[in-house]
């Protein structure tokens, strides 16, 4: 019999048990749902961690003094970098972009009975080539301003926004702790940092004035290095921690006193968390597709023996096992395929409902949606089999007389 | 106008169940020839053999023992699939409890053999309606079995067992679930259908009113056939 016409049976036999069909496929149409949602929702939350610390700075090093964050234990409080550092970075080791040392400190800025706590960040011009920072108005540091340390700032939009409202803040004077200063420039917009700080909420100024106006010390507590492109981050990384243990003389055997942080670390991390829980929750996920399969099986089990005698009619007006097989085959693959169908819509709706509230972008991942498709026409196949050989092996007779 | 050569022919039938000492013959031994075209009563009580010959004449069982020739085919040597297809061709069915499915309208319940032969839609339901009107159904064509009335559900499984022109139409006590009004009418249809079509129409039947209609009774007795009535014309009554 040719397949179009077990295709005609299976769809008039759902059409008949429209409520049990849609009992049968709700197992699969959670299934697939969930799968779907949760991978979805898994690979934008995995997309949003990647952008936000790509916003960080791809191909960035981290020098801080100390081992790891923080200060860890007692002993003696590690040195930390000053200015020769920096220039024996930026001249001795290959495949460095830009050094940008930085020194920071906090203050309220003011402007015009406006106030707001932010974050000083010394730096030099070498700041805006090491992080992807784009200007929106006004102009970086001169040689003149970094040289002699002049009051000078350039502002994140945070700042911008609640000292100027959004408008127009280069050329205006702003008060920053003791202090007054000249805005010269104004910073696009970043966003949020990988953990949780806001970028934009930022005033950057020549490093020599912050150390003389704010922190008071030439020291430098953090050494931001771009690295070129065209080089492997991680030899870079090695020379820099040659280069550091030279300067600061230590022994070989004997621990950092500093320590490199690739940013790329930070982001192969938070991305293999991410990752890791995806994964986790889709197989929990795949495992109520499994259990949807079996309800299918259980139900066309219990559908083979209520319609015993229906079978016994085909039978005897002529149906070949092979027949009654495919019919039970079919009708158990069309409804598994059905609720796969339902199932990817679903999801489409939840991934639509969710994306606004988690706050990430929705990408459309085609191969979850075709794979947990395949799945549930390959569970149809195979929950379906046992109970259809079942159906094609009753004797007419029998199944005839059935009650 | 029937045709005398036989399209049946039992020879020596045994049909065992079981094995060993529970062991059960229900057929002993028959012999047994149907002409084409004949109208045949197959009588006896309980036990007598003749469902289970119904059911060898029927191609759903095969005998143990002894042969069975339709229309020249050695009946008792076919698989389970062959005799599938051997009655999709030549077999028509009506059952005591009319057998139909249910939530299906009358015409595709009549369809369904077509479906099986793999008649395209136009030809089924064009050969559906035909069937239908034969048995007086044609207006109720879209009633579902629990729409219509005992003997009309009877008619539209006759309808579905004449649909695709069968040499032969089996018949296991259509009536035994009706009155006898509706008993007599589908008597009449099934007598029509033999005089008109050549239907060679085969009936298990324990009401001698039913078995009256026939040209022939057969009477089965301790899975034997225990003697043959013939009759020149069918509805003449037993002497």
């Amino acid at each position: 019999m040719i397949i179009g016409t077990t295709f005609v049976l299976a769809i008039r036999s759902i059409r008949r048990h429209m409520l049990r069909s849609f009992l049968t496929t709700l197992g699969i149409i959670i299934g697939v749902a969930a799968v779907v949602t949760m991978v979805t929702l898994g690979n934008a939350t995995t997309a949003a961690v990647q952008e936000q610390i790509s916003a960080l700075g791809t191909n960035v090093l981290q020098i801080r003094p100390g081992q790891g964050f923080g200060r860890g234990g007692g002993g003696p409080r590690p040195p930390e970098f000053d200015a020769q550092d920096i220039e024996a970075l930026q001249r001795q080791v290959t495949g460095v972009r830009a050094v940008a040392p930085q020194a920071q400190a906090s203050a309220i800025a003011i402007y015009d009975g406006a106030n707001w706590t932010t974050t000083i960040n010394g730096t030099t011009n070498a700041y805006f080539e090491v992080q992807p920072w784009q200007l929106t108005a006004g102009r970086t540091f001169s040689p003149e301003e970094e040289a002699a340390g002049k009051s000078v700032c350039i502002i994140g939009s945070t700042v911008q926004q609640n000292l100027f409202r959004g408008g127009n803040a280069v050329g205006e004077r702003i008060r920053l702790g003791q202090i007054s200063c000249d805005v010269i420039g104004t910073l696009a917009t970043k966003g949020q940092a990988g953990f949780g700080g806001d970028q934009d909420d930022t005033v950057i100024m020549p490093i020599k004035t912050v150390q003389r106006r704010f922190t008071g010390s030439q020291d430098i507590r953090l050494i931001l290095v771009g690295v070129d492109q065209a080089y492997d981050t991680q030899v870079v990384q090695e020379s820099i921690s040659d280069l550091l243990r030279d300067r600061r003389n230590i022994e070989p055997g004997e621990d950092d006193n500093f320590n490199i942080f690739d940013t790329r670390q930070i982001s192969d991390t938070l991305t293999g968390t991410t990752n890791l829980l995806t994964s986790i929750v889709a197989t929990v996920a795949g495992i109520s597709l499994i259990v949807g399969g079996i309800g299918i099986m259980n139900i066309m089990l219990v559908s083979v023996t209520e319609r015993t005698r229906e079978i016994g009619i085909r039978l005897a007006i002529g149906a070949v096992a092979r027949e009654v097989l495919l019919q039970f085959l079919v009708e158990a693959i069309v409804l598994s395929c059905l609720g796969g169908l339902i199932g990817l819509l679903v999801a489409q709706l939840a991934v639509a409902a969710l994306v606004p509230v988690m706050d990430v972008k929705w990408i459309f991942v085609p191969e979850i949606n075709v794979a947990a498709f395949a799945i549930s026409a390959i569970i149809g196949v195979v929950f379906g089999y046992f109970p259809a050989r079942r159906a094609a092996a009753l004797n007419p007779i029998d199944a005839l007389r059935h009650e | 106008m029937a045709d005398p050569a036989p399209i049946i022919s039992l020879r020596g039938v045994t049909k065992t169940y079981g094995e060993g000492p529970t062991a059960f013959q229900a057929l002993k031994g028959v012999d047994l020839d149907i002409a084409g075209g004949d109208f045949v009563a197959v009588m006896g009580p309980s036990g007598s053999g003749k469902s289970t010959t119904m059911n060898i004449l029927g191609c759903l069982d095969v005998p143990t023992d002894g042969t069975f020739l339709f229309r020249g085919h050695h009946v008792e040597a076919l698989d389970r699939d062959q005799r599938a297809l051997l009655r999709r061709r030549y077999l028509g069915f009506v059952f005591q409890g009319f057998n139909l499915l249910s939530r299906t309208s009358a015409l595709e319940n009549v369809e369904l053999p077509l479906l099986y032969r793999g008649e395209d839609k136009k030809t089924r339901a064009d050969m559906g309606m035909a069937a239908l009107d034969k048995v007086g159904l044609a207006e109720w064509w879209d009633h579902t079995p629990a729409e219509l009335s005992g003997g009309q559900q009877q008619r539209v499984a006759i309808a579905r067992a004449i649909v695709t022109n069968p040499d032969v139409l089996l018949a296991d006590e259509p009536t035994g679930n009706l009155d006898s009004e509706r008993s007599v009418e589908i008597m009449e249809l099934l007598t029509d259908l033999n005089r008109r079509s050549g239907i060679t129409v085969l009936m298990v039947t324990h009401e001698p009113d039913m078995a009256a209609f026939a040209r022939t009774v057969v009477h089965f007795k301790d899975g034997l056939v225990e003697r043959i009535d013939a009759r020149h014309r069918a509805g003449e009554a037993v002497a």
